[in-house]
């Protein structure tokens, strides 16, 4: 179960004077069970990228193959790849349009044909991965919060049992309690199922904690791929292409200029504390 | 998908055409439609092409991208010619059981051919060139003498101009939205008339969702703004008439002369 993106090119309006080559030769391969952060900057080809991943877009030269089966080739299934690969695009919120919560998320597994009874086992279990309430299941989704909604809306994917979960920017416009509580039950949800998750971000801070890999995209291309801590290692880069690295390898970087000989490759606030109070302890 | 639909959109490249004042596009068009209903004879399309062909030219939009908005429109022109192919009285030509075909019939079916890809490539020139928003403010200029019959021109025109300003976000949202309904198993394309019909509901629901929230948006925005019509409001880059657009008049006065006179007398 994996994703090999092969000599991936996508041009934009090709036929016009604003051609934009949005995806320049982008060579990947995503390994099952891998939880990934694809990072970059606005209209770096992030987005473009992951609607490469279930089909949407088709590349304009290159190959996709989801478990060596080339997803372009004249006989593939592609409604079967798209349960396979769930992508959750952004705001998807403004997707809904069911009477209720419940029937809404039912619409992904009625698509895939199940039964009804299997349909609704699968809605049931999907609302509660994204940890909604039962009292919202009967309420119109229009009425719930936006945080509640984007719930739904991923649970709607969900529902899909998909083996790839892909969410891109699932944390835009939310407040930070309602981002840190979306990406722990992503985390939470990876870490039962074990399913392979792709979390499209531009903000290093939100998957520097959950992601085991990243992948930094600028101007359509793969500019860094690599675990966290060899990634932050470029924080100047970064900062190049407008991006950042998290905001503790800045402390540990000043700590360690100013003399304080710690570590410089932490990736997270627990992290940092662990290692200051080792120096801190040791110097004692 | 749905982003392969050009027809009227705005082409973005530098050109004579799109520099020229839109009031002077919006009345060549007008006069060009007109002209195509003056002329009769074959002199006069001749003449009437080269007018087209020469615009097209100067406009720098590559003429491919041109025919390409036109695909959706080739299906009226196709049953205008059959109708009048078939079904006008006169001297038969070739007849096949019942099908009759005339001479007045193809004559009527060639002209009525030329005229509507004339008239649609005529106007798209204009729309390819000009803004939206320039071509309304050519509109509400145009349109002002009417204040004297009290109609509220300044709110016509910008309701007009956020018309299609909205028309590009919500081809895109359409896109976005068919696109996360694709992703979780939807179906546009197979199955009967009512199946279609059914798979637009999760389209048009969040559709319509989405247009009233950016209607809403949009009038705070503009009430936060202070935002009242018509009297007093001045423009940031008012119309004014340059050099090319008096030479461009003249051409257009000249190409109109010509048709009508081949229209009275050919």
């Amino acid at each position: 179960m994996s994703i090999i993106l092969d000599h991936v090119n996508y041009i934009y309006g090709s036929d016009t004077s604003l051609a934009v080559h949005a995806l320049k030769d982008i060579n990947l391969v995503i390994p099952d069970g891998q939880f990934i952060g694809l990072i970059g900057h606005t209209g770096s080809g992030k987005s473009t990228l992951v609607q490469h991943l279930n089909g949407l877009i088709k590349p304009s030269n290159g190959n996709i193959y989801f478990n060596g089966e080339d997803i372009h080739a004249q006989d593939y299934n592609k409604k079967k790849l798209r349960s396979k690969v769930g992508l959750v695009f952004q705001y998807p919120e403004h997707q809904l349009f069911e009477i209720d919560v419940f029937s809404d998320v039912c619409f992904g597994p009625k698509n895939l044909g199940l039964s009804r009874q299997e349909t609704e086992l699968r809605a049931y279990a999907a609302l509660k991965q994204v940890g909604l309430e039962d009292d919202y299941f009967y309420q119109s989704p229009f009425d719930l919060s936006g945080g509640q909604k984007r719930r739904v809306a991923i649970a709607g994917v969900l529902a899909m049992k998909p083996e790839i979960l892909v969410l891109d920017e699932p944390t835009a416009g939310l407040d930070p309690k309602g981002r840190d509580e979306i990406l722990d039950q992503i985390a939470k949800l990876k870490e039962e199922t074990g399913i392979t998750v792709i979390l499209v971000s531009h903000s290093m801070e939100d998957v520097a904690k959950y992601v085991e890999r990243i992948i930094v995209m600028n101007q359509g291309a793969v500019m860094l791929d690599d675990i966290p801590r060899e990634v932050f290692k470029h924080y100047k880069e970064l900062e190049e292409v407008g991006l950042a690295a998290p905001q503790v390898t800045y402390i540990m970087q000043a700590l360690s200029k100013k003399g304080m000989p710690v570590r410089t490759d932490v990736t997270t606030i627990a992290e940092a504390k662990d290692e200051i109070l080792r120096v801190l302890g040791s110097g004692r | 998908m749905l982003r392969d639909i050009t027809l009227g959109q705005y082409y973005q490249t530098d050109s004579v055409i799109h520099k020229l004042d839109p009031r002077v596009k919006l009345i060549a068009t007008i006069c060009f439609i007109i002209s195509l209903f003056i002329v009769k004879s074959w002199i006069g399309y001749a003449i009437a092409a080269v007018f087209l062909a020469v615009s097209i030219k100067l406009s720098k939009v590559p003429f491919k991208y041109m025919i390409k908005g036109m695909k959706a429109i080739v299906f009226i022109l196709l049953i205008t010619v059959v109708f009048n192919l078939f079904l006008t009285p006169g001297e038969v030509l070739v007849s096949v059981w019942k099908i009759r075909i005339t001479k007045e019939g193809l004559q009527t079916a060639v002209t009525m051919a030329v005229r509507l890809s004339f008239l649609i490539v005529g106007s798209s020139i204009m729309t390819l060139t000009t803004t939206p928003n320039s071509l309304t403010d050519a509109m509400e200029k145009l349109m002002k003498p009417l204040k004297v019959f009290k109609v509220p021109v300044h709110e016509v025109a910008m309701m007009m101009s956020i018309a299609l300003r909205f028309i590009p976000i919500l081809l895109e949202e359409t896109d976005k939205i068919m696109k996360a309904q694709i992703a979780r198993g939807a179906d546009f394309e197979s199955g009967n008339l009512i199946k279609k019909a059914k798979a637009m509901v999760p389209l048009l629901v969040p559709l319509f969702i989405s247009a009233f929230r950016r209607a809403n948006d949009l009038a705070m925005a503009m009430e936060a703004r202070c935002y009242r019509g018509g009297e007093h409001r001045t423009k940031m880059k008012p119309l004014k008439y340059a050099g090319r657009d008096r030479i461009a008049y003249g051409v257009l006065a000249a190409y109109f002369a010509v048709c009508i006179v081949i229209g009275i007398y050919l």
